[in-house]
Order: structure tokens, then sequence, then C-alpha cells
């Protein structure tokens, strides 16, 4: 039965064959795609006709490789770009939550920390509309009585920054929380006792304490702004995310320079994980 | 004392206003506003009920909002029934050296953003797929078979997109579980059955609840696996409400179907928790 426990040669042999059958299930669609990023042929599928990098590097006339590919290239830069805005709005908002609600205490903290995890339970497209609806509806108000138009509250970058981070900050915010409930309080007050005003405690020593967690927290909301597709779909004007432009080419018909983006991709994802997971960082959240 | 009472707490409001700033501004007003336009006419801003109630009048919207329901509990029943041999074995089998390995490559594909690894099946299954060309160069099929836009291919998809966030918090459970109950009701001539059923169960359904709870949410707001993976006829409703909002530019409409989305999710998530007598911020731990 377990692993103390004596068990049948056929036990063992069916259970193991089961988890071998589902890491199968796990890794095939994702080894195919990338394998097929070097296959010689103007399709993402078999034959084999050879390898190769034009995929990668490949400068038409034929073949654009993800390097000379300018549509997915800006694509690219965009998604970076709204990364990092989303990763920095939603650093400072999950950490200022955590310490409003692991250090103080105020009238309504239930109330206010229901809110914060709310966002985990709402779906993404609702997100992503109510405040496509809400930004159009401000806009239109300052529209009709100030009569200046607020380019930033139509659909572009702002609005996908701001909406990523709705949700985002509540992972930041957990992250950083788990770590701050561990906190020795000791450590602040051997500090004012030494002369050190709030200004400096929080910076010399709660903060330095928490930055594992708050890089961490960092890594993963620029990781998850990056893939981010339910929420931005609403949200994004001209300038498509990486995560938006590849459904379009995925949705009508795409050549292999779909698989060289996702196994560049997927290297780069697997190795952030797994440096993450050796941290002991298994929060997937 | 009195002047320390009116002094103003400038740490606390500079965790605070930021926190309240967020949750106000991108989560509590924009799902009043989605509420408001559910309720009002397009053109004339006038209150109305036409947006639910065409709701109930139009077959294919409310038939959409079923079969997505329906199918959303179904997948999260399969997630159940998969996650639980897998962290059985990932816990109690296999050796712990193994087990740390095991876990890593089991969260390092969800890294992975949705959309590739939706990418992959296509890959696999569609008609010019690789398991068509292995199928057919093996002689088992005659001729390429369409594998992919139907229901089952679909359901199968999401249970592979939202497994992980079931696995993990059952492996997190089973690892609790004291070995020696096992070994005990072994040693007192229990069958495995006996076993599974009164103590491996039982002890999980925290887990497999939390699990079920978040696999349910996702499934459920998904819009990629189902638009990518299911067929002409297997509309999911996150497309009914991406098609109002984006295609026919029926604001009020889509805001309506927003907010049934998220009633029924919360709803469900609600009776989850009350059945379970559970709240939500242990969920989210």
């Amino acid at each position: 039965m377990i692993r103390s426990l004596p068990s049948s040669k056929r036990y063992r042999g069916g259970f193991t064959l089961f988890i071998v059958l589902y890491f199968i299930f796990l890794f095939a669609p994702l080894v195919v795609t990338m394998v097929l990023a070097f296959n010689d042929s103007m399709y993402p599928s078999l034959p084999w006709q050879g390898f190769t990098l034009d995929w990668f590097f490949g400068n038409g006339p034929e073949k654009y490789g993800i390097f000379h590919d300018q549509t997915n290239l800006r694509s690219l830069y965009t998604s970076f770009k709204v990364a990092l805005a989303v990763m920095i709005v939603s650093t400072f908002l999950g950490t200022c939550a955590a310490f409003l609600f692991e250090q103080e205490n105020f009238r309504f903290k239930n109330a206010l920390y229901f809110l914060m995890i709310a966002p985990l339970v709402i779906p993404g497209v609702i997100l992503g509309i109510s405040i496509l609806m809400f930004s159009n509806t401000i806009g239109l108000f300052i529209e009709n009585h100030m009569n200046v138009y607020a380019s930033f509250l139509g659909p572009g970058f702002p609005l996908v920054v701001l909406g990523q981070s709705s949700f985002i900050s509540t992972i930041v915010a957990l992250v950083v929380s788990a770590r701050l409930k561990k906190f020795d309080h000791t450590l602040e007050e051997a500090a004012y006792n030494l002369g050190a005003n709030k200004a400096e405690v929080l910076w010399f020593i709660t903060l330095k304490y928490l930055r594992p967690s708050i890089i961490g927290g960092a890594a993963m909301a620029f990781l998850m702004s990056f893939e981010n597709f339910n929420t931005t779909i609403f949200l994004v004007g001209s300038q498509a995310t990486l995560p938006i432009n590849m459904y379009m080419q995925v949705r009508d018909g795409s050549t292999p320079v779909i698989n060289a983006i996702s196994f560049l991709l997927i290297l780069g994802t697997s190795i952030f994980a797994v440096i993450n997971l050796s941290k002991g960082n298994k929060k997937i959240l | 004392m009195m002047k320390n009472r009116r002094h103003i707490k400038w740490g606390f409001l500079f965790f605070f206003l930021p926190v309240v700033l967020w949750l106000f501004l991108l989560i509590v007003l924009p799902h009043l506003e989605l509420l408001r336009l559910s309720f009002t006419k397009a053109n004339t801003g006038k209150f109305t009920l036409d947006n639910y109630l065409a709701f109930f009048n139009e077959p294919i919207y409310w038939l959409t909002f079923v079969r997505t329901a329906g199918y959303s509990i179904i997948v999260t029943f399969i997630v159940m029934v998969i996650s639980l041999p897998v962290s059985f074995y990932i816990s109690k089998i296999v050796k712990e050296r193994i087990s740390g390995a095991l876990m890593i490559l089991i969260l390092v594909p969800f890294w992975v953003s949705e959309l590739i690894r939706v990418y992959g099946w296509m890959i696999l299954l569609r008609e010019s797929g690789i398991l068509n060309h292995f199928f057919v160069s093996i002689g088992l099929f005659k001729e390429p078979v369409e594998m992919l836009y139907n229901d089952i291919t679909m359901i199968m998809g999401l249970v592979y997109t939202s497994m992980l966030f079931m696995v993990v918090p059952v492996i997190g459970v089973m690892d609790d579980l004291d070995n020696s109950l096992i070994e005990a009701a072994y040693d007192l001539g229990a069958s495995k059955t006996a076993i599974w059923r009164t103590i491996i169960i039982p002890h999980c359904a925290s887990g497999l609840v939390n699990g079920g709870i978040i696999v349910f949410m996702l499934v459920l707001g998904s819009y990629l696996t189902p638009n990518l993976m299911g067929g002409k006829n297997s509309l999911w409703f996150t497309e009914q409400i991406y098609n109002q909002i984006i295609l026919y530019f029926n604001w009020n409409q889509g805001a309506a179907f927003g907010f049934l989305l998220l009633a029924l999710s919360s709803l469900i998530i609600w009776v989850l928790l009350k059945l379970t007598k559970q709240n939500l911020k242990e969920v989210v731990k």
C-alpha cells in the first residue's frame, strides 16, 4: 500500500505505469511543440523535413524567424513593458497590504481582507470587463464635464497594467504575508532601543528580512503578467501583448515561428520555475 | 495622552491608502459599474431588465450557461479523481528522494502559459497533427481523423490546464496523513478499497475542496481552451461575453452575462465552503 508496507509486484507495477502515463500526458504537448521549432517545414507538423534554425534566425524570403519577425518582436517588447510595470505596481501594493493586514489593527479589517482575496476567485474575464466599463464611464464623465479627452482611460497600456495588477497584487500580498507572519518582532524593538526611527527600522530590519519573499513575489508577478490572457484581452488597445498576438496566429493557422517562440518561453519559464522551486517557494497561485 | 491620540498615524496611512485605493478603484467600483450597466438600456441609460430577460428568452444564451456550468463541474470531478492517485504515489509510495524531483517535474509545465500548452495539444491532435501522422503510418488509421474541435477533447484540455491546482493542495494534505494509520488498518486486515474509503479520502477532503474551488473557478472562467479546442457547437459562456463586448459592442448585454457568471461562480464557491465549514481565508493560504 505505502512505502513501509509490502505490496504485490502487480500493484506496484500498475501504479508506476499509471504515473508514467500521467507524466507523458503532462509533457507530450510541450515536448512536441519544442521539437517542431526545429523542423524545416512551413507547417508545425510532421513529416520531419530535416533540422533547421530558420524559425529562430531566418531572414526571409520564405521563412522569417522570430528574431526577424517584427510583429512578434513588437508584442514581445510590449509584454516586457507591461510585465515590468505590473511587477512594480503589484509588488508595492502587495507589500503594503501584507504590512496592513499583518501588523495593523483597524475597523473593518476582516471585510477589507475579504475584498483583497476576492480577486483570486473572480474569473479574470470579469475583472477585465468590469475595469474596462468603469474606466470608460469615468472617461465619458471627464469628457462631458471638463471637455478633455482622457486617452489613458481607454484600452491600452495603462489599463492593461491596472487590470493585471488588480489580482496579481493579491498574490504578492499572500507571498509576503507568509514570511511576515514568521517575523520576530523583538528585532524591531532592539533597533528602536538602539535609537533607530520608524523609517530606519522598516528599511534596515523589516524589509531586509522580507527581501526573499518580495523578490519571489515580484518574479511571480512578472511571469503572471507576461502570460496573462483572460483579463488583458478586454483591456488591450492597438498594441497587442505576446499572448494575444500568439493567440491570433494560433487561431488563424500558424507557421513554426510560434513553436520557436514557445521553445524560448518554455525554456525561460522552466529555468525560472526550477530556481524558484529549489529555493523552497512552493506557492503556485 | 490626548495629544498622542490625535496624532495622525502616518505609518498606518502609508499602508492603508494604497490598499484602499487599489481595492475600491480596481475591484469594488468596477463591479458596481458592471452591475449598474447590466440594468440599464444601451442608448438611453434608463433602468431595464431587458438584458437579463434576453438571457432567459434566448435558449442559446442560457443553454451555453448551463452547459458551461455542467462541464465545469464534470472537469472538476475528473481532476479530483486523477489527482488522488497521483498525489498518493508522490507522497506515499515513491522513495522520498524521488518524490521531491517528481514534485518539481509536476509543477514545471504549469508555469508555461496556457496558450502554449493548448497549442501543443493542437499540434498533437489536429487532422494534420502528430498523432494522426503516427497512427496512419503504423496502419491503425486508414486516413487522418480530426480529433480536435469536439467536447471530449475540450474537456481533456480543461483537465490538463487546471490539474496542478488540485494536485498541489492534495499532496499537501496527503503529506500530513500519518502513515501509521494506514499501517494499522493494513495490519488489522483492511482491504485497499476500505483504506481508501475510510482513511485516505476523508483525510484529503479539505485539500480536495480547496483545489476544487480554484479549479472550478478557473475552468468556468477559461477562454483559450474552449475557444481553441472546442468545436463550433461547444461555445463557452466566456465566449458569449467576449462576443457581446468585442464583436457586437453591446456592453449592457455583456455586463449582464458577466454578472451572471460572477454570481454562479460565487454561489458554487459559497456552497462548497459551507458544506465543508471553511472560510475563504483558509482556502487561499
